[in-house]
């Protein structure tokens, strides 16, 4: 772990990998999606069922840049590692974006589903908190001037927000059970739409991990530049 | 008796009462979103008794946030956190200080306010106790989320703007928990919110200054 952390390892590590990631986020996805375009219409949901193929995997890939900001925030915090920092700080933005796209997905399947763009269900309403712990977390990064502390100010906001993560989403659910709200059409998936599913979450996560790479790397390389033309002039 | 955490609850008690009236403005803030709503809702006793506890939950969320920024901030500015961190106390006692002078300025007049503003949207005598027992349990809690935020944004001129979005979706649980107990009560449901709101609070006094404590900690490092 400790290798790996050092900028100038990571830089040609992801610069070996970045080619290849990239490359098989782009056939799981190409893939996901003809598989996803080919499957029969659902008895209940006809053929808005293919939205939950761009939705779901947006979710998932949401929480799972959560989980990786606070692991990468632990890891800075113990071990004071600055490209730690740098991961968490570069995984906000596409996080956010992620739990914005499954915002946006949802409630595009909302519409001819439940009948209404938004309706508060509990799954809906945590997400929206998700993308509001991301951007708090991104206008603190933004808003502490000196980078040493906005790093670690950040880097604690990001931990109390994982502890509280999953107190948030056991509320939610409570809450809107209390209310009998809306539910969502669970049940077993039918292994023709759990194919296309699962590959589409491969392709987004592999489009993470792409994405994230990349704004790593260009935060390593624009710190380079930084210190070289501090040199210079 | 007057040892240094009972020195340190007390001034920030006296600065919180003296400098600009914070607890006297909080309570101010808190009716007037109380009036505000009736005007926006319509006058029926009915709805506006459905929609108490949510509002008033709200509303105490809210006025308990206005004066969270001068918590750590203050201090911060004049020099005076340097010195209280040379005291005797560790940096955890000075922040479940604060928090707890941030409560009894703050949280607990809100509490005590709330009867006499469930009395104006015609909460019934079972709702109105659930909201009182609810505040009394979960403003803790708002004071201890909150002082992490305030501990975060502590070096920042213009914290007061951004406190809010770092806190508020933190403190998601709490207003579901308070606002669930008081319709719970109104409709006569076994309560197990305020269980629920009682473990969350006692978990965030208990974890909070940890949390403020590091971040206070960091930001007189540099």
């Amino acid at each position: 772990m400790f290798r790996y952390a050092n900028p100038a390892v990571f830089m040609g590590l992801s610069g070996a990998l970045l080619p290849w990631v990239s490359g098989a986020a782009v056939i799981a996805l190409a893939a996901g999606l003809w598989l996803g375009f080919h499957v029969p219409p659902d008895y209940q949901q006809g053929m808005t069922v293919t939205i939950m193929f761009v939705h779901v995997p947006a979710a998932i890939v949401a929480e799972l840049a959560y989980g990786a900001i606070a692991f990468a925030s632990l890891f800075s915090l113990v071990w004071r590692h600055p490209l730690a920092d740098t991961a968490a700080r570069a995984a906000a933005p596409l996080g956010a974006v992620f739990t914005a796209l499954g915002l946006i997905t949802g409630s595009l399947w909302g519409r001819p589903m439940w009948g209404a763009y938004w309706v508060w269900d509990a799954r809906l309403t945590s997400f929206l908190l998700l993308l509001f712990l991301y951007l708090g977390y991104m206008a603190l990064w933004n808003a502490i001037e000196d980078e040493m502390r906005a790093a670690r100010a950040a880097a604690i906001l990001a931990l109390v927000g994982a502890v509280n993560l999953p107190i948030i989403k056991f509320s939610v659910d409570w809450w809107n059970t209390l209310h009998q709200g809306e539910s969502i059409v669970s049940g077993q998936i039918a292994p023709i739409f759990l194919w296309p599913l699962l590959t589409m979450a491969l392709g987004y996560t592999l489009l993470f991990a792409a994405l994230w790479m990349v704004r790593i790397r260009t935060e390593i390389v624009n710190r380079r530049t930084r210190s070289l033309m501090q040199r210079a002039g | 008796m007057n040892g240094p955490f009972v020195s340190l609850l007390l001034r920030d008690l006296k600065l919180a009462a003296r400098s600009g009236g914070g607890a006297a403005l909080a309570l101010a803030f808190f009716a007037l979103v109380a009036t505000l709503v009736p005007l926006g809702v319509g006058a029926d006793l009915k709805l506006l008794a459905r929609i108490a506890g949510g509002v008033l939950w709200v509303g105490a969320v809210l006025s308990a946030l206005l004066s969270l920024d001068r918590l750590y901030q203050g201090d911060y500015d004049d020099g005076s956190l340097d010195l209280i961190a040379l005291s005797p106390l560790s940096l955890e006692q000075v922040a479940f200080a604060k928090l707890l002078a941030h409560w009894l300025s703050t949280g607990l007049p809100l509490t005590l306010l709330s009867p006499l503003l469930a009395l104006l949207f015609g909460l019934p005598w079972a709702g109105t106790q659930a909201l009182f027992i609810s505040l009394l349990i979960g403003a803790p809690a708002v004071s201890a989320v909150g002082s992490i935020g305030a501990s975060l944004t502590l070096s920042l001129k213009r914290g007061g703007l951004i406190l809010p979005l770092i806190v508020l979706p933190l403190l998601a649980p709490v207003v579901i928990f308070g606002a669930g107990a008081v319709s719970a009560a109104l409709d006569n449901l076994p309560n197990g919110a305020l269980g629920l709101l009682s473990a969350f609070a006692a978990a965030a006094v208990l974890l909070s200054p940890f949390a403020a404590a590091a971040c206070v900690r960091l930001n007189l490092a540099g």
